[in-house]
């Protein structure tokens, strides 16, 4: 299979980015009016591949202990959960305190075994098809850029936010540019000179980023990143005094959850955020429960969330807030010599917020490695999916954006999508 | 100073980082083939630019603690990258460096987290010879900037940085481990669709026992101290491994079981065979048509043809490939002047040797950088960073206007100086910086913007007061408008 690279979408999506910048400058203003305290989407995306069978983990499989004699939690360790429709016993990983007191609200849905057939081992392939929600053909628009396709236009400049230095593929629209802006406090302009002249400059450059020459689609494209900057920068700045009601871990993952947390309760009106933690490509030095870069992962990734939750429980605006995670594949059942894990197949999505219907979805695979286990692949190497991931896209655009996901998606996948929402 | 050899700074903004005054008095005379040579011969030039690192007529760098400690700091060492981009009479080797970095993406916070700061740094930039241990990766680029390819993809499978970076250092018999084997593959050679799970698998126990050690006393915050790599006989796999794709030239898809001492070889010829791979020849094409030639056009398959011939037919050697590039029709079409989206250490390293540096240090550019999403040293996984139009989110952008406005504010009083001579009209002073900013050509709307934010304010007068802010305003707004981003 190719690989497909962002820029020759972009190349090919300019000309329909040129028609709707040509859109007036008071879209600044329509936020209110479209979209304030509605329902947003909060996409958590964790980077590298996460370990599955790490974060819920079915610690009454013998297996799981044969297979990972240096990393595997012990059981007694683990945050038990509960059992699936299988009866399969499974906790979550002892750094996630703060999920299983969610999941005990029942706040939180985990949904087991999530991918797609011939799941692609390739970071970069992975994360497109996760992306385009489109295995066979994974370049082009996002499902959630297709789903900002969708509204009706004029649509407001801060309708998608990606906490990120770039726009991920999800977000990726043939009409919307989705802002990035990592940093709320450094998105400002600055100036060389004083507040009269500052002014100046800000003027021209917006009319100099106005333009968009037809034969020269680059600088069409490159200047509707600036109005795009130019137009969100004073609604962005006003979270900059956005006083939290708890402290936020003081790391990339929880400031960035804070600023989406700022946005949503000052009403900016975004429907989508993204957000993403890495480091979770665990090659080597995983380590089980208490220690080892795994625990590190999960404390960043739980206590985020949990800082997240209540932040928006105390301000009353959990029902209006939903979080959906997942990671471009699991990872390798056996561990390695490092370890580690390698690259594997099927994963766990999970869905957070005051309108999730919590529990278990899908069912744990038996680890037992005889390669005619229906429930792995790659000669017992791997977990099989039991949920395509596009069935959870489904329920969240159908149930949570009032979307229609058949046309978003390219297809029906109602059939078998877990009850989320 | 009115600009005449289009070609040339062409050839300067692609090959090198950006024409600037004194480099166009030198090179504006000579026709473009003899700056193509001199670009390319760049051995025939001292690499001296390091001792440079300090003097007053250069950008400055800002010390920590007194010592600049380009070797051991992970933040002098991008200054002092920055600084040899700035002012290297041999750009084509810092720009190759980059390419090389950018295709052998490794990050230094993964590497410190395993093995500290001290040592990380000295994986990622030590300066052969300034402390004990072997070379840092940057240096081997800059080795094999314009080498042999099949000895530098050799050379990063034994890198320090890389086996921490891709996990080679545990790689052990008993359990193969995949994260090298699988890029390699993947991503420094055919791409892919080139190979199977069950090659990953092969090329794994290939590289079992191409650890890492400790050399020295293991006090790894002691400069002195150094990691090297290290072929641990006994943690090789020494079975034989088979490929769905060549490894010799007779056709054999079969690494034979070998004796442990000699179990290195196996590497080697699996490295050599994806080296010469015709698909890899053609993926390096692409590359280098993008980094080259347009990220406008998709790479022509004449081009890329054409380009990984002579790479096979040069057994890998670069020098002929880009020797071949700057002087193809590709890379002299007018179509594709000003078709490469610059990136952002380009960006930075170009503005500040077209806006001014005097008084100026690169160590202002780094947190910049990071906004704009280009940290050197830390590319946010093995693929390298999003190119072409990835790097221009509204909040990159935003950070790249930020940094015009930084470096128009450190350098008013020059540029007014500079523009002195064309105070008599608004218009003079526009195009004066114009002239010496060298954007992409602009619409006549832009053009027109600029002369009215001149006007903007007061009536002209040209007063010194006057000719400062406004010369600030110009640089500001040209470099930090989308024509400036093209290279």
């Amino acid at each position: 299979m190719a690989k497909f690279s962002r820029r020759e979408f972009i190349r090919d999506g300019v000309t329909a980015f040129t028609v709707s910048f040509a859109a007036p400058a008071f879209l600044n203003d329509i936020a209110l009016a479209q979209g304030a305290r509605s329902r947003s989407l909060v996409v958590v995306y964790l980077g590298g591949g996460n370990d599955a069978l790490s974060t819920v983990i079915p610690y009454q499989d013998p297996f799981y202990y044969s297979r990972r004699p240096a990393i595997a939690v012990p059981a007694g360790q683990v945050l038990q959960i509960g059992s699936d429709a299988n009866r399969r016993a499974l906790g979550l990983h002892p750094r996630l305190t703060g999920l299983r007191e969610i999941f005990n609200q029942g706040r939180l849905a985990v949904i087991q075994r999530t991918g797609y057939v011939n799941s692609s081992r390739s970071h970069f392939e992975g994360t497109d098809i996760w992306g385009t929600a489109d295995p066979g053909s994974p370049s082009g628009v996002g499902w959630l850029g297709r789903y900002l396709d969708t509204l009706p236009s004029p649509v407001d400049a801060l309708a998608g936010w990606a906490t990120t230095n770039e726009t991920p593929r999800a977000l990726i629209s043939r009409t919307v540019p989705v802002p990035s802006i990592p940093n709320v406090a450094t998105y400002s302009l600055s100036s060389p000179n004083g507040a009269a002249e500052a002014l100046n400059e800000r003027n021209a450059a917006a009319r100099m980023a106005s333009y968009t020459p037809p034969s020269r689609p680059q600088l069409s494209f490159v200047n509707g990143s600036v109005r795009g900057a130019l137009n969100t920068l004073d609604r962005v700045a006003s979270i900059n005094s956005y006083a939290p009601s708890l402290t936020y871990p003081n790391n990339g993952f929880g400031l960035a959850l804070r600023a989406v947390a700022g946005s949503i309760v000052r009403g900016i009106g975004t429907r989508v955020y993204w957000v993403q933690t890495g480091g979770f490509d665990t090659h080597s030095g995983q380590g089980n429960a208490g220690a080892g870069g795994y625990a590190t992962l999960m404390g960043t990734f739980g206590d985020g969330l949990l800082a997240f939750h209540n932040d928006l429980r105390n301000q009353g605006l959990l029902n209006d807030t939903l979080v959906l995670q997942f990671s471009e594949f699991g990872r390798r059942i056996s561990e390695n010599g490092s370890q580690g894990t390698d690259h594997g197949a099927a994963g766990v999505m999970m869905a957070m917020g005051g309108g999730v219907r919590g529990g278990i979805y899908g069912t744990a695979p038996s680890l037992d490695p005889n390669p005619s286990n229906p429930t792995l692949e790659n000669n017992g190497g791997d977990v099989r999916y039991e949920t395509d991931f596009r069935s959870v896209y489904a329920s969240v655009l159908d149930g949570w954006l009032g979307a229609d996901s058949v046309a978003i998606l390219g297809g029906n996948f109602r059939a078998g999508a877990p009850a989320i929402v | 100073m009115a600009r005449g050899n289009s070609q040339v700074e062409h050839l300067l903004r692609r090959a090198a980082f950006g024409p600037s005054g004194p480099d166009l008095y030198k090179l504006a005379s000579l026709p473009a083939t003899v700056v193509t040579t001199q670009l390319l011969e760049y051995e025939l030039l001292p690499d001296d630019v390091d001792e440079r690192i300090g003097d007053s007529a250069h950008v400055g760098v800002t010390t920590r603690g007194g010592q600049f400690s380009p070797n051991t700091s992970i933040e002098d060492a991008r200054q002092r990258w920055l600084f040899r981009m700035v002012h290297s009479q041999r750009p084509l080797q810092e720009k190759m460096a980059l390419f090389w970095h950018n295709h052998f993406a490794t990050a230094y916070s993964k590497i410190a987290g395993v093995v500290g700061a001290v040592q990380a740094t000295k994986m990622m930039a030590l300066k052969s010879g300034e402390l004990p241990g072997p070379q840092g990766q940057l240096e081997t680029f800059r080795q094999h900037a314009l080498g042999n390819f099949r000895n530098l993809l050799i050379e990063m499978a034994r890198d320090p940085a890389m086996v921490v970076w891709l996990d080679g250092r545990t790689n052990v018999r008993a359990r193969p481990q995949e994260n090298f084997a699988r890029e390699v593959m993947e991503l420094f050679t055919f791409g892919v669709g080139h190979y199977t799970e069950e090659d990953v698998y092969a090329a794994a126990r290939v590289f079992t026992g191409w650890n890492l050690r400790n050399a020295t006393n293991g006090v790894t915050t002691d400069p002195a101290t150094y990691y090297e790599f290290f072929y641990n006989a006994n943690q090789h796999d020494l079975t034989a491994k088979t490929f769905t794709f060549p490894i010799y030239r007779d056709g054999g898809r079969t690494i034979p079981a070998r004796a442990s001492a000699e179990g290195m070889q196996d590497g080697i010829d699996l490295l050599t065979a994806l080296a010469h791979h015709p698909e890899t020849a053609r993926r390096l094409a692409r590359k280098l048509w993008n980094f080259f030639v347009s990220e406008l056009e998709a790479p022509d398959p004449a081009f890329v043809t054409a380009v990984a011939n002579e790479y096979l037919l040069n057994s890998t050697e670069m020098k002929p490939v880009v020797r071949f590039i700057l002087r193809s029709p590709w890379f002299l079409d007018q179509d594709n002047w000003y078709a490469r989206y610059s990136w952002p250490a380009e960006f930075v390293v170009r503005a500040i040797r077209e806006v001014g540096w005097n008084g100026f240090s690169v160590d202002t550019a780094r947190a910049p950088l990071v906004n704009m999403g280009q940290s050197l040293f830390e590319p946010p996984d093995v693929n390298g960073w999003e190119l072409g139009p990835g790097w221009f989110s509204t909040g990159a952008m935003l950070a790249r206007m930020n940094f015009a406005s930084t470096l128009a504010a450190n350098q008013r009083f020059n540029l007014g100086r500079a523009a002195a001579p064309f105070r008599g009209t608004p218009e003079d002073v526009r195009d004066f910086f114009l002239d010496r900013l060298s954007p992409a050509p602009y619409e006549r709307e832009p053009r027109a913007d600029l002369l009215a934010y001149v006007n903007a304010g007061t009536a002209w007068t040209g007063s010194d007061t006057q000719l400062n802010a406004k010369s600030a305003g110009l640089a500001k707004l040209i470099v930090g408008s989308s024509e400036y981003q093209f290279i």
